[in-house]
């Protein structure tokens, strides 16, 4: 069943960053406990500043369970964990895509070549970001995202020209997803972190492109590098998250993320 | 800094006797200080030089204007390339390496235009100049006339812009807009790398410090790609070296980057 990933708007009385400072302000005042009218499992920053992690990530939301669907969160760990469920997809997809039984006969071997390398970056990415969330959440037991679940529908792996149409587009939603969340994030090591990663994703993109249309200029298209300012693609998390919403059937929000 | 500059750095008096061009004092060297030269100098032991030329320009301020000056050097240094290797009809005509190159020339000059806009625009004290530029590094490369040499240097130029934005990214963390601009080309130049890396019969992505058959002179491009361990995670755990560190590209600072323009700076 598709889109059953929930979307859902950020909270209008959320997406004021001073006034939910005032509200979790308040409640640190009234009641040290946590904010109230929220759910059990909520994880909401509103206890004093342990480890530092309110002046470190600027308050805010953990990722977890609320109202009994997983929330990407918000701040420095909610775009991790949006990148996180991003490598998911892209490692999920290629490990489909090499462990298909016509990998061998349905590509090149110049694309094999390609695709093998991308399902080991994509994996490795995503383990990167498992074991770096797993230290940088207070507690990963309950905040880490889960094993996500994926459907790609009618896609035939053993299609040369559908497999190369996905990953192409899957490497240029990596490629807009990274470029909009850097300015999300306050933590300078973890924005080169993102840096490091989304240079690799466009090197992906332009190689996939290439295999596609090797002729051509498509490595960096006009319908992804705007052709008056020299800019790449940019995305919203609300944006990319439309787009693997095709692709993820484990239903999760995005409250806190725009 | 030139490679003739810095061998003049090095020179001595015994060696020199007296300032001439460059060309004569590189002549004074004979033959094997000019091959011992040309075959084991690379970019980055060009810091270690004390002497300072006029033209070389200095590592920029660590703020959101001294990330987006050295990125407009990059660019000038790009953009020039580029157009003088169309011109020069060094690249085959009517396939794949002339729409490559007529992309990215295109992209080069989009971006030198978005960097003076974005320092303040044409006249703004903060537009540095363009420099004048020697991509023949004094004679040793003929990038106009042989087209292997053009392709190897296109990569060199491609992967450091690459880990030359990406050191300024944090450099520009308190100026989202410029940030997400910053990181607009950072990507543009990765899709050129990749492809330019294809087009040498290179893999699209750098794996350890491997300058992939360019001159010993490009390998502080390169160094530091062999990094293995990120944020503590051993990125080689599952598939090995080079699958590691082909996941990540590595970042340049200020004065790695500065040290490898100044090279085609004359």
């Amino acid at each position: 069943m598709k889109n059953v990933v929930k979307i859902q708007k950020v909270d209008p009385a959320f997406t004021d960053r001073r006034k939910f400072l005032k509200i979790s302000g308040l409640t640190l005042m009234g009641t040290g406990l946590l904010l109230a009218g929220c759910t059990k499992d909520d994880e909401i920053m509103s206890s004093p500043d342990q480890n530092g992690l309110i002046s470190k990530f600027g308050g805010g939301h953990f990722p977890g369970v609320k109202n009994g669907v997983f929330d990407l969160g918000g701040n420095d760990l909610g775009i991790l964990t949006y990148a996180y469920a991003l490598e998911q997809l892209e490692a999920d997809f290629y490990t489909k895509v090499v462990n298909a039984s016509g990998f061998t006969s349905s590509f090149t071997a110049e694309d094999q070549q390609v695709l093998v390398d991308l399902y080991n970056h994509e994996v490795i990415h995503r383990e990167f970001f498992k074991a770096t969330l797993s230290t940088a959440l207070p507690n990963p037991k309950k905040q880490l995202l889960p094993d996500l679940a994926f459907d790609y529908g009618g896609l035939n792996f053993s299609s040369r020209s559908q497999v190369l149409a996905t990953a192409k587009a899957l490497e240029d939603t990596g490629v807009a997803a990274y470029n909009g969340a850097g300015r999300l994030i306050s933590n300078p090591t973890y924005l080169l972190l993102a840096g490091k990663i989304v240079s690799v994703e466009a090197r992906h993109a332009s190689a996939i492109r290439s295999l596609i249309n090797p002729n051509s200029k498509d490595f960096a298209g006009d319908d992804v590098v705007d052709p008056t300012t020299g800019l790449d693609v940019k995305k919203n998390p609300s944006e990319v998250l439309a787009i693997a919403d095709g692709f993820i059937t484990t239903p999760f929000t995005a409250l806190y993320l725009p | 800094m030139n490679i003739l500059k810095f061998i003049e750095s090095f020179a001595n008096e015994s060696l020199m006797q007296s300032k001439g061009s460059r060309r004569e004092s590189f002549g004074q060297f004979g033959q094997l200080g000019k091959n011992l030269a040309l075959a084991s100098i690379p970019f980055g032991l060009s810091t270690f030089t004390n002497s300072a030329y006029a033209a070389d320009i200095s590592p920029t301020p660590s703020t959101p204007t001294g990330a987006l000056q050295l990125a407009l050097t990059l660019e000038y240094l790009e953009k020039e390339y580029y157009l003088l290797g169309l011109q020069s009809g060094v690249i085959p005509t009517g396939g794949r390496d002339e729409k490559v190159f007529m992309q990215i020339s295109d992209h080069e000059t989009d971006h030198v235009t978005f960097l003076i806009n974005a320092l303040g625009g044409p006249g703004s004290p903060n537009v540095v100049a363009k420099p004048t530029f020697d991509f023949t590094v004094g004679g040793i490369f003929q990038p106009f006339t042989d087209y292997a040499t053009f392709l190897a240097l296109a990569q060199g130029f491609e992967d450091t812009g690459v880990r030359a934005y990406k050191g300024q990214a944090v450099n520009l963390i308190s100026t989202p807009d410029l940030l997400t601009a910053a990181l607009q080309i950072h990507s543009v130049e990765a899709r050129h790398a990749s492809e330019v890396r294809r087009l040498r019969g290179q893999k699209g992505w750098i794996i350890r410090n491997d300058r992939g058959g360019l001159p010993v002179q490009a390998q502080p491009v390169y160094n530091g790609e062999e990094n293995t361990n990120q944020a503590g995670y051993n990125t080689a755990a599952l598939f090995g070296v080079d699958a590691g560190t082909e996941s990540f590209d590595e970042p340049l600072t200020t004065e790695e980057t500065v040290a490898i323009a100044n090279l085609f700076i004359v």
